[in-house]
């Protein structure tokens, strides 16, 4: 059992699972962070992104200056933004037979994957994960598309001039691997490789095991997977949250007794309380509209945004805030609006029976109606004629690179009374911010992650207590900027499995046992014998018949026939052949009786010896010994094969045959 | 005896002596109660008997009581003759007959019968099935302990075998009838060394009376007997007599067994140590001990050494407290509270940075790091330590000195851990560090110790990091609202002693720490959870309480957005925060108030608006908190001359009170109330009329027109509508409040001197008003509406009408009618004994339907 780590990204996993002659891909996360390397992608033509200095070395050269930009001490590509992919040289990716999607956020490298690398298989998800997912491309691919770059950059990746680059452009990893964005022909061809499932959904794949999908409370459709054989169960943990929010429910207890655990996708910001978070940002966003000011929110079409929003509608009347208007850009902003309202059958409880009342499970519907919250395609159109400040802005992306948030940075940066509330955790905000920069409007960084912390993890651990977990290195250690929380790691017994990028994890379980199944003709045939009560054994006798995965116990050939003619016998009809079986024994041998029967027998010196094992039977005349232990009996006598053959019978006596 | 004493007795005479009624219904409600057949009575009827029979005895000689009801004494026969009867008559039955035998002479008519014997004794209820019952046990100890006032009774028991029982009872399964058991042995050892000895008992010259002597026997050999749960029982019996008994005798008793009780802090196998804090502590308060020299001390020392730090905790507690104590168990004592502190002190700092609390030599910190070490005790030693310490801190007259600075510290130290923010410099601070971060009770702990702490002084040199972790917990958005609400009380504490700390203003500047904390209590009063806005706007109010008076808060606190933000809170949807919201704006009203018209004008802090806005929450809220918090406001502001000049003040309180006339919530009434009570007095005093202290005497003359005018504004602010009203109130405390108030406007005003020279013109012009609002408060006063139609003649704003009906009305009758208790009729003993009979005697009419 080999687990092949194709991404270093802990949230955002890219593994294979080779088990039982299958090859199985976990997740397939787009490391989005690379795009921070370059410069935000302005829908309107932004005088102060196109005046930015050329970087210059330090010799003087400037044969960078068009490739690289200078921006508040930060240098930054002046180029489309690109990816980084999972590894693709650790294996061969053609070979792999299916693609396990956990949920919407890992499955962005997906047409990286399929359209790229020879495969040929079939990818699992749940429904939601495949829709919003298929949202969360088409707003990527089109973000990207809408504003062309005339220039491409690959100057600064080769590996002499990067050297030469100021951090973190020098330190970024496996620069020649990244990749311009798929398009959207490349997202409906991947995504047509998606065979749908439903939760505790038994697949079979290719009859050695068995994968099942489990809710894992995240976010709409996300699941934890098993993957089990007969004898062996692996168990995925990928993205699982277990607060109340939206999803259906985390799926605890499906995942015990597992031979080993594969633990990803934790909360990014362990020391963040999603609750406390949810009260900030509302408290931020109160105190900047109060002022005159607007807020903006780097945020996905999808996801924690139907939580902000469901805590919004509650808490703006309360708030003073129900004059204030509520904008949701982006181009999948109705279809993930509408999507999150049908799909009641993956939701948690509580709004799965408002569906039966019947009302909208979220409340944004309401929003919508009463027309405190209103969604545009982009900020061209419709938006700009219904603009009104101050006002919420939800808008993409969080990298704050492409996207119409861009637009709004450049808008808004210049004035203290606005905010940007950072509510996605998947990006650094420093980071994002540093091509703004100097930015005059206030920065608040709010980060909900509603996934497992470690306090959780400990306890979910206790309770499904799997004999391994393997887990990402970042996770067997506190977090690098705190040293002392040692509180912020993993805590079992054993100690967890860590792994890295490009890592190849061979896993401690061994596979001991395999299912055979018996043909009734052969079951007819056999005649237990009752060694101990309850226990009763019989020999077997047969063919062992191997075909997709599955073993079965046929009936022997019946023994050659003496040929009939003197024709010369097939090749093809060739069959194993059958020699005579020798009986099996069982039994123990009690000495006392024994030794009584080889005086019986004439042998009147006999001396018994007790050793460790068991007990030495010693024919002193003949010079014999037989050495009698609980697995074994030996006869050992010089050359007398006759004594040899009559003290065999005596054990013998003592023993079981079948 | 006194005229008063006398006075009460009479009255309580009247009130429970067996009147004829009551002399006739006894017999009938005994012989109810003892019969079979009948449905069994309510408990509480019972308990209410036994209550009326105990005041009776306690009227007249039980002796009398018993001869002339004969039927209590059929009584006892009747249920003793019962073959089953019901546990609740039995108890009931046990507790009267002992009620009755506490008087010795009673006690000895009841036995002439046998009919103690026969209920206590041996061959009694003892053997009975109903014995099983714990409320037959209970009603023996119970019955017991009630005779137990003389030596008959003391014979009675020990010579009957009862005093047996009673040992057994100490472990009954029934805690309260094993604690009565325990409390009644107290009970009889003390009466019996009291009344059995005649000279004083010492160590040496020891005769102790047969039945003291049975008891200490018994607790000596359960001290002695190895079995822990025997050994608890004694412990508990001498914790409660030490408690209660301070006599010397005490101390003769403590030498016997002093040895074998030490014996138990030593041998570790014993599970009764944490029993002898309790004990050690009662023993410390009582003088027969604390004023000896050396063992006891030396007792408490050792216990305070042996027992484990949650165990002595308590006892260190009582010890400190206390304030004759030799220096050196207060020592000991203080080691144990101050271990746990000195140990996270250490544990947070490299060795030699800081020296911690306590001198290593002095105790081993090995047991306390231990249990720091470890997830299950490290929580329960620090909150139980720092309740403890919270505890001490917070007596007014603490007679030791704690080393506050150090105290200081190491609290914050505890919060630093829990914020994760304390990076540990040694293995200990780590595993402390894991085990604290995130846990919000010792959070809570350590902030209410850190309160406390803030009304001692000599801490300061450690205030930057005290300001700045709670900072901290105000700004985490991962803090709790309850863990907030007491960060938010630690900060407003520290706050107000901000002025007299001399380090403070010289190396941290008041004004930035004021910005800062006014920049998150705005972030909080936009908070979502509507717990967290109320706590931030209880703590403004209370910032302002404290600090209103210094120009750099008021300063900082107007330049912020919090006043703006608090006025937004007046709209708020949660009531409970409208409610803070009114508080804190009527007492921001207290620093606008005094503002230059310059910085007043046309800003956020016009007056007016504000009342205006309380006004309206005062008319139209939904809920009564609100509106009960406007009223209160008002009369704060009434109070502290903040409602403008005299004529400002007249049209503010009537119109304040035209509005709560109406409301629905009676405490809203009665807030109406206290602020027509402040207007009066401060009325009064202005025209210097003698509910003024301070007053000037005035001549009869002047007096006379004084009283006119303030009876003008009185009228004109509609004051009488609303207190002849309020008369009539459905709830009683309003008109009690109502009558309170006029009855002093009538002293003030006497209105006697003034009818004479008005004689008649109320005839004239309120003849038919004042005899129909007489009558009307007289008949129906308490029990109907008073009719609101403006035909009834009475004018409320007429100043002689309402001076006719100050003089005509018998406020003080109505006065002694509105204080009688609700249930002044349904409480007589008559009442009592008629109720068990509808209940229980019922059988009779229930044959009768049968037919």
């Amino acid at each position: 059992m080999k687990l092949y780590c194709l991404s270093g990204h802990p949230t955002l996993p890219c593994n294979v699972l080779k088990f039982k002659s299958t090859t199985i891909m976990l997740d397939c996360g787009l490391d989005m962070t690379s795009t921070l390397n370059f410069l935000p992608l302005p829908l309107v033509q932004s005088p102060r992104l196109s005046k930015l200095p050329g970087w210059v070395l330090k010799d003087g050269s400037t044969f960078l200056d068009k490739e690289l930009k200078e921006c508040s001490g930060h240098v930054f590509v002046d180029s489309v933004p690109e990816f980084c992919l999972p590894e693709t040289e650790l294996l061969d990716l053609s070979t792999v037979d299916v693609i396990l999607i956990s949920n919407y956020h890992c499955m962005m490298a997906l047409p990286y994957i399929t359209e790229y690398t020879g495969f040929t298989g079939t990818v699992y998800a749940t429904e939601p994960t495949v829709q919003i997912g298929r949202l969360l491309m088409e707003e990527l691919v089109n973000s990207i598309e809408r504003v062309p770059k005339a220039q491409s950059a690959s100057m600064w990746k080769n590996k002499e001039v990067q050297r030469l680059l100021p951090a973190p452009l020098k330190d970024a990893v496996e620069v020649s691997m990244w990749r311009k964005c798929y398009t959207m022909p490349e997202v409906n061809a991947a995504l047509s490789k998606i065979q749908l499932v439903g939760y505790s959904q038994k697949i079979e794949l290719f009859g050695a095991v068995q994968v099942t999908p489990l809710s894992s409370g995240y976010a709409l459709g996300s699941s934890n997977w098993i993957i089990q054989s007969h004898y062996e169960k692996v168990s995925y943990v990928s993205g699982s949250s277990l607060l109340t929010t939206h999803p259906q429910p985390m799926d605890q207890a499906s995942l015990k007794n597992s031979d080993v655990l594969i633990l990803t996708g934790l909360t990014q910001i362990p020391t963040a309380n999603p609750d406390g978070m949810v009260g900030e940002f509302c408290s931020n966003l109160a105190m900047t509209v109060r002022n005159g000011g607007n807020v903006l929110v780097p945020c996905y079409p999808s996801g924690v945004i139907y939580d902000l929003l469901e805590c919004l509608y509650q808490y703006i009347d309360s708030a003073g805030l129900s004059n204030v208007p509520f904008y949701f850009i982006s181009p999948v902003a109705n279809s993930s609006l509408e999507f999150s309202q049908i799909f009641a059958e993956w939701l948690c409880h509580n709004k799965q029976t408002k569906v039966y009342l019947p009302e909208p499970p979220f409340p944004h519907a309401e929003l919508i109606q009463t027309n405190k919250l209103k969604h545009y395609p982009s900020i061209h159109g419709d938006f700009s004629n219904d603009f009104k400040q101050p006002c919420v802005v939800f808008t993409g992306h969080p990298s704050l690179r492409f996207g119409d948030v861009v637009h709004f940075m450049e808008l808004w940066g210049k004035s203290s009374l606005n905010t940007v509330i950072f509510t996605e955790p998947d990006f650094s905000y420093l980071d994002a911010l540093a091509p703004y920069q100097p930015l005059a409007m206030k920065c608040v960084y709010c980060p909900i992650d509603t996934r497992l912390n470690f306090i959780q993890v400990s306890k979910l651990l206790k309770e499904v207590q799997p004999l391994h977990v393997v887990c990402p290195e970042q996770y067997t250690q506190p977090p690098p900027t705190q040293s002392h929380r040692t509180d912020l790691m993993i805590d079992c017994q054993p100690p967890p499995m860590s792994y890295r990028r490009a890592e190849v994890l061979t896993l401690p379980y061994k596979r001991r046992y395999e299912k055979i199944e018996i043909m009734p003709e052969l079951a007819d045939s056999l005649v237990p014998l009752e060694i101990k009560p309850g226990i009763s054994l019989a020999t077997v006798s047969a063919v062992l018949h191997t075909k997709d995965n599955k073993h079965v116990l046929q009936l022997p050939p019946k023994p050659p026939q003496p040929p009939a003619s003197k024709k010369r016998k097939r090749v093809s009809e060739d069959v194993p052949e059958c020699k005579p079986l020798k009986p099996l024994l069982s039994g123990s041998i009690p000495v006392e009786q024994f030794v009584q029967t080889l005086e019986k027998h004439g042998f009147s010196d006999v001396k018994v010896e007790d050793t460790a094992k068991g007990h030495i039977v010693l024919l002193q005349e003949a010079e014999t010994l037989i050495q009698i232990e609980e697995d074994s009996t030996h006869i050992i006598c010089d050359n007398d094969e006759p004594l040899r053959v009559k003290l065999r019978d005596l054990v013998l006596k003592f023993l079981q045959k079948f | 005896m006194s005229a008063w004493q006398a006075w009460f007795v009479a009255r309580a005479r009247r009130r429970f002596a067996m009147s004829r009624e009551c002399a006739q219904l006894l017999p009938r409600v005994c012989a109810a109660l003892a019969d079979p057949r009948q449905p069994g009575s309510d408990d509480t009827c019972l308990e209410k008997l036994l209550d009326w029979l105990r005041d009776l005895t306690e009227l007249e000689p039980t002796l009398n009581v018993v001869r002339d009801n004969p039927c209590l004494t059929e009584f006892f026969t009747s249920v003793l003759a019962l073959p089953e009867p019901s546990p609740s008559i039995l108890s009931f039955t046990l507790r009267l007959a002992g009620l009755l035998a506490a008087s010795e002479d009673c006690f000895q008519h009841l036995q002439q019968e046998n009919l103690l014997f026969r209920l206590f004794g041996s061959g009694g209820t003892l053997n009975r099935a109903v014995w099983e019952d714990a409320s037959v046990r209970s009603g023996w100890v119970e019955g017991v302990h009630s005779m137990m006032h003389h030596q008959p009774a003391l014979r009675f028991l020990c010579n009957g075998g009862g005093i047996d029982v009673i040992f057994t009872l100490q472990g009954d399964p029934s805690l309260f009838v094993a604690s009565a058991a325990s409390q009644l042995l107290v009970h009889m050892l003390t009466l019996s060394v009291e009344s059995e000895t005649t000279t004083p008992l010492s160590e040496k010259d020891c005769n102790w009376p047969a039945c003291a002597q049975m008891i200490i026997k018994h607790i000596e050999d359960s001290l002695q007997s190895g079995c822990a749960s025997h050994i608890n029982q004694s412990l508990k019996l001498l914790t409660s007599l030490f408690g209660s008994c301070r006599a010397t005798w005490t101390e003769v008793l403590w030498l016997r067994i002093a040895k074998q009780v030490e014996s138990f802090l030593i041998e570790d196998s014993v599970q009764t140590r944490h029993m002898l804090a309790n004990l050690l502590l009662n023993m410390s308060r009582s003088p027969v001990f604390c004023d000896t020299e050396g063992s006891f001390w030396a007792l408490v020392t050792s216990a305070l050494e042996h027992l484990t730090p949650v165990q002595a905790g308590p006892l260190a507690v009582g010890i400190l407290s206390l304030h004759k104590c030799p220096q050196d168990v207060r020592i000991q004592a203080m080691t144990v509270l101050l271990q746990p502190m000195d140990c996270i002190l250490r544990a947070a700092s490299q060795p030699l940075e800081y020296a911690g609390l306590l001198d290593e030599s002095v105790s081993d910190p090995s047991t306390v790091e231990s249990l720091l070490s470890s997830k299950s005790s490290c929580a329960s030693l620090l909150c139980q330590t720092l309740a403890h310490l919270e505890k001490l801190l917070s007596l007014i007259h603490l007679p030791v000195d704690l080393p506050y600075t150090s105290l200081l510290r190491s609290f914050v130290t505890i919060l630093q851990f829990c914020s994760g923010l304390l990076i540990p410099a040694t293995p200990l601070g780590s595993k402390i560090s894991q085990i604290l971060i995130g846990c919000g009770r010792v959070q809570k702990s350590a902030l209410d110790a850190l309160a406390a702490l803030s009304e001692r002084k000599g801490c300061d040199t450690v205030i930057g990091s005290l300001f700045d972790i709670l900072l901290v917990y105000l700004e985490s958005p991962n803090t709790s609202p309850t863990v907030l609400k007491k960060s938010f009380q630690a900060m407003s504490k520290w706050l107000a002693r901000l002025p007299e700390m001399s380090c403070f203003n010289s190396q941290w500047p008041t004004e930035k720490i004021l910005q800062d904390v006014f920049l998150v209590l705005q972030k909080r009063l936009c908070s979502p959870c509507w717990e967290v806005r109320d706590s931030s706007l209880e703590f403004l109010t209370s910032l302002i309480k404290s600090m209103r008076d210094q120009d750099e808060f008021r300063e900082s606190l107007l330049s912020s957005e919090v006043p703006k933000l608090t006025e937004n809170l007046l709209e708020d949807p949660e009531s409970y925060v409208r409610a803070s919201a009114v508080t804190a704006v009527g007492h921001l009203t207290f620093i606008t108030y005094s503002l230059p018209e310059s910085a007043v004008a046309g800003n956020q802090y016009n007056k007016e608006d504000t009342t205006a806005k309380l006004q309206d929450i005062l008319s139209t809220d939904p809920e009564s908190f609100p509106r009960r918090a406007v009223i209160s406001i008002f009369t704060k502001w009434l109070k502290q001359g903040c409602t403008g000049q005299a004529e400002d003040t007249e049209q503010f309180v009537s119109r304040a009170i035209q509005t709560v006339e109406r409301d629905l919530d009676w405490e809203v009434r009665i807030g109406g109330l206290e602020l027509v009570e402040v207007f009066c007095v401060q009325a009064l005093c202005r025209v210097g009329l003698p509910k003024c202290p301070y007053a000037p005497a005035s001549s009869t003359v002047t007096s006379s027109i004084q009283q006119n005018e303030s009876l003008q504004i009185f009228c004109r602010a509609k004051l009488f509508k609303f207190l002849f009203w309020s008369l009539c109130d459905y709830d009683k405390p309003v008109g009690q409040k109502a009558c309170d108030i006029l009855l002093v406007l009538r002293a003030s005003l006497s209105p006697s001197s003034m009818l004479k020279d008005c004689q008649g013109a109320g005839d004239l012009s309120a003849g038919r008003g004042i005899p129909w609002l007489q009558r009307t408060l007289r008949q129906g006063s308490l029990a109907q509406n008073f009719p609101t139609d403006a035909g009834n003649g009475v004018d409320f704003e007429d100043p002689e009408s309402m001076m006719l009906a100050l003089g005509t009305i018998d406020l003080e009758e109505l006065h002694d009618e509105l204080n009688k208790s609700s249930d002044h009729v349904e409480k007589s003993p008559q009442s009592l004994l008629e109720d068990i009979l509808a209940t229980v005697g019922t059988i009779d009419e229930n044959e009768a339907d049968c037919y």
